[in-house]
């Protein structure tokens, strides 16, 4: 399945700078596999030791949180639109 | 999600009215039939809670304190500096020095001497948080860091208010309504924060001008639909922006059943140390453990000044380069160790960045790759501002 993923602000850094990749995969697990197999530096960043997805890291497909659907096994279709959204906590910064 | 009445309007014939002025100043508000009187008395009646009187809370209090909000509580214990007048459009040029809600206060009170600002110049803390928030209908939650929006949410659904969520970061925002009845909370979004260190450095920091605006402004727009009662209000929904694509999307937001906080049990029933749930300051790593011996700027500028044969490697990004710099080699943090190879470990090297954090990695990382002459500038080239040259700008 053709995916594309979107890819926030504070992770551009360890993804080559981009707003989003697209690439093909099955499963949500499948795409951030491939994604993390190109730019390893975002790995540490979405996963925690363990192997799980980090907890102020949340993933979406199409406007669907995946802790809600069946989570890296959730499958894809066509065209959809992987949100990878972190935590930030700007307003005021002084 | 339906709307649920959070400022309940005052029975007929005791409630407050609006006296001639007050019903020409709000009359493109009294025009409107989502508004009218019934609409004006509620925003009249309410009392809502700023936290936070930076990016965010400029555009908040300016307009609810237009649009009528009869009392405008806000929190902040912070002064105004130079930096923050490419967004906090509140204050003026003649406020940097003045604390913040003094400043606030003035011009909100200017804007509308009709409402009552209430001032809290302190910290927001697990002590003094329920006793601040109780006599609130909505706390809006301006705040620049993860201890205080994690303490703001708990605060909130520990007394049932809703919390009006927005938070920036670069060119991107975020905006919710948590707290809301049978609504999610911060803590369903995120139930940890972010480990210190795996936050962007301040090198990727920044926010461009507009965005606080943009944002703010969307928490402003929620938090008056809540008063007055109509609309879809922004429950069970992430708005995303993107500033730069000027892409806005929404993602679904449901309420965690296992929630700490809000959940069917939960194991947060109190106020915690939020300073400690997310890691020493929260937002940025503490000062790495470093064996790399520090030198201060006054002594580099006297080895300078003696000739001494010193390699100066600044590893900023080329974007600070540009701003100021002391004549150091660029090799920003992040491409080091590609380019290590461009150092001679023969010779003195003098690792600095802004402020001493970065360096102190990049020395760390250098001494670990076998160079062994290698120091640290002491607090960057900010001391460097401080006690060599101050033509050099801070920034």
């Amino acid at each position: 399945m053709a995916i594309k993923i979107m890819i926030p602000t504070p992770l551009r850094a360890y993804a080559g700078k981009k707003d989003s990749v697209e690439l093909q995969a099955g499963t949500v697990g499948e795409a951030l596999a491939a994604l993390t197999a190109q730019y390893a530096d975002l790995r540490k960043h979405l996963y925690a030791e363990d192997g799980r997805l980090r907890s102020f890291v949340n993933v979406y497909v199409n406007d669907e949180d995946v802790r809600y659907l069946q989570k890296d096994k959730t499958q894809l279709n066509d065209g959809d639109t992987i949100s990878i959204v972190p935590s930030i906590a700007g307003g005021a910064r002084r | 999600m339906a709307t649920k009445t959070i400022v309940t309007p005052s029975a007929p014939g005791k409630g407050a009215t609006l006296s001639n002025e007050e019903i020409l100043r709000y009359s493109r508000h009294l025009i409107m039939p989502e508004v009218g009187m019934e609409g004006q008395l509620k925003l009249k009646k309410a009392r809502v809670l700023l936290v936070g009187t930076g990016g965010l809370g400029a555009p908040l209090g300016l307009y609810l304190a237009a649009a009528g909000v009869g009392t405008i509580g806000v929190v902040d214990f912070d002064k105004i500096d130079f930096t923050n007048l490419q967004r906090q459009i509140m204050f003026s040029n003649t406020d940097v020095g003045r604390p913040k809600i003094q400043a606030a206060a003035d011009r909100l009170g200017a804007l509308n001497p009709d409402i009552r600002i209430e001032r809290y110049e302190t910290q927001l803390t697990s002590e003094n948080a329920l006793e601040i928030f109780r006599d609130y209908d909505i706390v809006v939650d301006g705040t620049d860091n993860f201890p205080t929006r994690y303490l703001v949410n708990d605060a909130c659904v520990l007394l049932g208010k809703p919390n009006v969520y927005g938070s920036i970061f670069r060119f991107e925002g975020q905006a919710s309504i948590f707290g809301y009845p049978d609504g999610p909370c911060y803590r369903c979004l995120y139930p940890e924060p972010p480990p210190p260190g795996l936050v962007p450095s301040c090198a990727e920091g920044g926010v461009l001008g507009v965005l606080p605006g943009i944002i703010g402004s969307i928490q402003a727009m929620e938090t008056l639909k809540l008063i007055i009662g109509k609309g879809e209000p922004l429950v069970g929904r992430l708005l995303l922006f993107d500033a730069l694509g000027m892409k806005f999307r929404e993602l679904k937001l449901r309420k965690n059943p296992e929630c700490p906080v809000c959940g069917t049990n939960p194991t947060v029933t109190k106020l915690i140390d939020y300073v400690e749930f997310c890691g020493i300051r929260g937002e940025e790593a503490p000062a790495p453990q470093t064996t790399v011996p520090e030198m201060t700027p006054r002594e580099l500028k006297a080895r300078l000044d003696r000739g001494d044969d010193l390699y100066i490697l600044d590893v900023r990004e080329p974007h600070e380069y540009q701003i100021c710099n002391i004549g150091g080699n660029l090799i920003p943090l992040g491409d080091l160790s590609r380019r290590v190879n461009e150092l001679d470990s023969a010779r003195e090297i003098v690792a600095h960045c802004r402020s001493g954090k970065r360096s102190a990695e990049a020395a760390e990382f250098l001494r670990s790759a076998g160079f062994r002459k290698i120091w640290n500038l002491k607090g960057g080239i900010l001391a460097w501002s401080d006690e060599v040259d101050s033509s050099v700008p801070k920034y």
